[in-house]
């Protein structure tokens, strides 16, 4: 039986996360393959819209990583990433989208062991929540609905 | 009509080991728009950037992407070479297939279809990707060097003798750090203040030096090259320039109780003191803390007896404004200290002292003049036990790293002891001997074969008073981890080295990163040990990582040369990744609506007010607009535009929403 392989969309920034996950491989620490990166300046810089796209174009699981609070390369950026976030997640809590598949956190340019794990943990959770196909649905009837 | 070049590369076999390249290659050249893709192992040789070069001119690419290493690594490498063949550098995009793929990766088809899609990816981003030009900014010829051990006495030198103007920021009354306290250095037993006291005194008087002692760093701004830093002078309560450093003042104050932070309490020292005799600058300051006058508002005895009128009770905190172009950051460590082994009794039985408490007592300035004499009651220990590891490689403790300088002072602290208790014992209880370094092993082996140190491989599980002798329960791993007990009349740990204090909210107010011990993050394990991510701020000694005395030298020369390379520019070029408002024609003028919501999230004040005025000067629109000498690229006010009229150079719109398509390959 093939296993469902979820699809993964990591947006990063450059000086923390993206770092950390280059020393995961530098420390050869192996995870799932399941997720790809995107890199930004800084989570600051994440436009949340993509979330919305990334699902529409078949992500299943989504993870937004930069610096731990205090830590921006950017002094503040993180900040509002992360208030902005808090904002979005209740927004989209409420249109209905599954925010279990979202995964937010801290993943400092040492970490590298942590970003493995939160990969691996995020890409366990979303084989359990199996694929996102109930959003896509959803936003090709609204489309079908805009063209008609 | 985009004319792409993917470059695959194997990195010897790095990734060729789990990605099938060829593969790569083949697949990635039947993306629209690429028209050249090959592979080669080694991308980054001179053979390699030669094939690139030669590409870029016979197929007239508008976009290169190398699929290699991460792009920390060398995307300034491909850029540059990307430039010599007349492309802008900033067409050059580079596939992290390395670090984020086949080194997290098993070797099977999954891998090399990541590898694919992060090609595909960055394929699609420098399709959209546009020329840059590079921002030029003028450099600040002086440099900030902060903390005064031998690692900021070193660089401050160093650099001040390449003829730039060097300014020393030291937390403490006196420059000289951990250095100055040390009794003698390994392997040569060299005595510690007879080779740094000079050193001090060439900091203070170098002409192109400025120290700041008993100052902190308060904030930073700014970037490489320009940087802006708030210093806070606290006040020493003196006029340091009528202050002749006679010390009467000293001497007079009635406050004689205070434990000594240079003697690590094992003397005491008055309210207005000098650390040290041989101090840098050698004038007091007063203790506000401890001062009779600022706790009961009146004593005043050092400005009665001081004979130049130098005491100045309503001295402020002063904070000085200073522009520099470069820091290096030599803030040091420090050692743990009591509270953490209660099971040692350290902190509980006064004979339990750690390391440096130790060099105090061995130093012939020390508390005891160099006699080896227990804190306890004055007595010359006849047995006396050494503890290597207290606390280091230990992960119960939260330590799993080695502190790198204890098996060697250990092994010091035996061989003074040694020659001055000839009749005495030392035991040292040691997990490994690690004395990698020139001479160092010759070293231990002399503590043990000419000094007579027994070394007993094992760790200590308790220590307790009995009888008026501590009694050191261990195991001797060696003898099949039989228990060792030895009634000692004085203990020395060799306490974990850690960052300093302080270190996290120095590190917070840089933007430097630091790993999760505190200390600081070099920009690469091995070919970045001086640098930090953030451009500019350069690390020199123990506050990156516990280290002694030479490799604290030469970290410190290394960081000079870094900074007087970069001083040797008139201007730098800086990332051109800034924000920009966009432009429409008129009547609209730009989608930007001047609602400002940016202004106030912008951590650099790089946003102004533009106004959009008629031939006859009348306001037709105000419009933001994004100094790009200022702004840093975080991209904070692209994400919050409401209606989307900023976008990053670099990161576009446009840019990212491919990199999302292409990454779920849906295009």
């Amino acid at each position: 039986m093939n296993e469902f392989e979820p699809k993964v969309v990591a947006f990063v920034c450059n000086w923390c996360t993206y770092a950390g996950a280059d020393l995961t491989g530098t420390s050869r620490i192996k995870y799932a393959p399941n997720v790809k990166i995107i890199r930004f300046p800084c989570t600051g810089r994440i436009d949340f819209m993509l979330i919305l796209k990334a699902f529409a174009k078949g992500a299943d699981g989504i993870i937004i990583s930069g610096c731990h609070p205090n830590d921006c390369h950017y002094t503040s950026g993180n900040f509002h990433a992360k208030r902005r976030w808090m904002v979005f997640r209740t927004m989209l809590d409420f249109l209905g989208v599954d925010v279990n598949r979202i995964t937010f956190s801290w993943v400092s340019a040492a970490e590298g062991a942590r970003w493995a794990e939160i990969v691996n943990t995020t890409v366990d959770g979303i084989k359990k929540l199996g694929p996102y196909d109930n959003y896509r649905k959803m936003v090709n009837q609204e489309t079908e609905v805009n063209n008609g | 009509m985009a004319r792409i070049g993917v470059f695959v590369c194997h990195c010897g076999e790095n990734i060729s080991a789990t990605v099938d390249c060829g593969k790569v290659a083949q697949v990635t050249s039947d993306i629209p728009g690429v028209v050249v893709s090959v592979d080669y192992k080694y991308m980054c040789s001179d053979p390699g950037q030669t094939m690139i070069k030669e590409y870029i001119e016979k197929e007239k690419l508008t976009g290169v992407v190398v699929a290699a290493c991460s792009p920390r690594m060398h995307e300034p490498t491909f850029r540059r070479a990307c430039g010599e063949a007349g492309l802008n550098p900033f067409l050059c995009e580079m596939a992290n297939v390395r670090e984020h793929c086949s080194w997290v990766h098993d070797k099977n088809d999954v891998t090399t279809d990541k590898a694919i899609d992060i090609v595909r990816t960055l394929v699609e981003k420098v399709k959209r990707n546009e020329p840059l030009m590079p921002i030029k900014v003028p450099v600040t010829k002086t440099a900030l060097v902060i903390g005064g051990g031998v690692a900021g006495i070193q660089s401050a030198l160093d650099i001040a003798n390449c003829g730039h103007k060097v300014i020393m920021v030291e937390k403490d009354p006196s420059i000289g750090g951990h250095m100055s306290q040390l009794s003698e250095t390994f392997p040569t037993l060299d005595c510690s203040q007879c080779i740094l006291t000079p050193r001090m005194v060439e900091v203070a008087q170098h002409p192109n030096i400025t120290l700041y002692t008993y100052a902190e760093v308060e904030s930073l701004d700014g970037f490489i090259g320009n940087f802006k830093v708030k210093i806070r002078k606290k006040a020493k309560s003196l006029d340091e320039k009528l202050c002749t450093g006679c010390g009467l003042c000293c001497t007079k104050c009635p406050v004689k109780n205070i434990p000594s932070e240079f003697d690590q309490g094992l003397s005491n020292r008055r309210a207005i003191y000098v650390p040290f005799p041989q101090a840098v600058p050698n004038k007091p300051v007063i203790d506000k803390e401890h001062c009779t006058y600022y706790i009961k508002g009146k004593c005043k005895v050092c400005e009665i007896v001081c004979p130049t009128k130098a005491i100045r009770f309503d001295q402020e905190d002063e904070i000085i404004e200073v522009e520099v172009g470069a820091l290096v950051l030599a803030t040091g460590f420090d050692i743990k200290r009591a509270n953490f082994f209660p099971e040692y009794g350290y902190g509980k039985y006064k004979d339990v002292i750690d390391g440096l408490q130790f060099e105090r007592i061995a130093s012939a300035s020390g508390p005891t003049l160099g006699e080896i004499r227990r804190p306890s009651d004055g007595q010359i220990p006849k047995k006396i036990v050494f503890l290597a590891c207290a606390g280091s490689r230990d992960p119960a403790k939260g330590i799993e790293y080695c502190s790198k300088i204890c098996c060697m002072y250990t092994a010091k602290h035996a061989i003074l002891y040694k020659h001055k208790v000839h009749d005495g014992t030392a035991y040292i209880f040691y997990m490994d001997i690690r004395a990698a370094g020139k001479n160092y092993d010759e070293f231990t082996r002399r503590a043990i074969e000419e000094d007579g140190a027994k070394y007993i491989r094992g760790r200590v599980s308790r220590i307790y008073e009995r009888d008026g002798k501590l009694i050191v329960v261990g195991a001797d791993t060696l003898m099949n981890a039989k228990t060792v007990e030895i009634e000692a009349d004085m203990v020395v740990l060799a306490t974990a080295g850690i960052a300093s204090p302080g270190a996290e909210e120095l590190a917070q107010k840089l933007h430097v990163s630091y790993d999760q011990h505190k200390f600081f993050a070099e920009a690469h394990p091995k070919l970045k040990p001086v640098e930090t991510n953030t451009a500019g701020i350069f690390l020199a000694g123990a506050c990156q990582n516990v280290k002694d005395i030479p490799e604290s030298v030469a970290q410190a020369s290394g960081a000079a040369v870094k900074v007087c390379g970069l001083f040797s520019n008139d201007e730098l070029t800086r990332d051109p990744s800034v924000a920009v408002v966009n432009r429409t024609a008129p009547p609209l003028f730009s989608t930007c609506v001047g609602c400002f919501l940016c202004q106030s999230v912008c951590p650099y004040q790089a946003i102004e007010k533009e106004e959009i005025k008629s031939r006859d000067g009348k306001i037709l629109k105000t419009i933001a607009f994004i100094n790009p000498s200022v702004c840093q690229g975080c991209g904070t006010c692209v994400a919050l535009c409401r209606s989307k009229s900023i976008d990053i150079l670099g990161y576009t719109h446009k840019q990212v929403y491919a990199e999302v398509d292409a990454l779920l390959n849906t295009l």
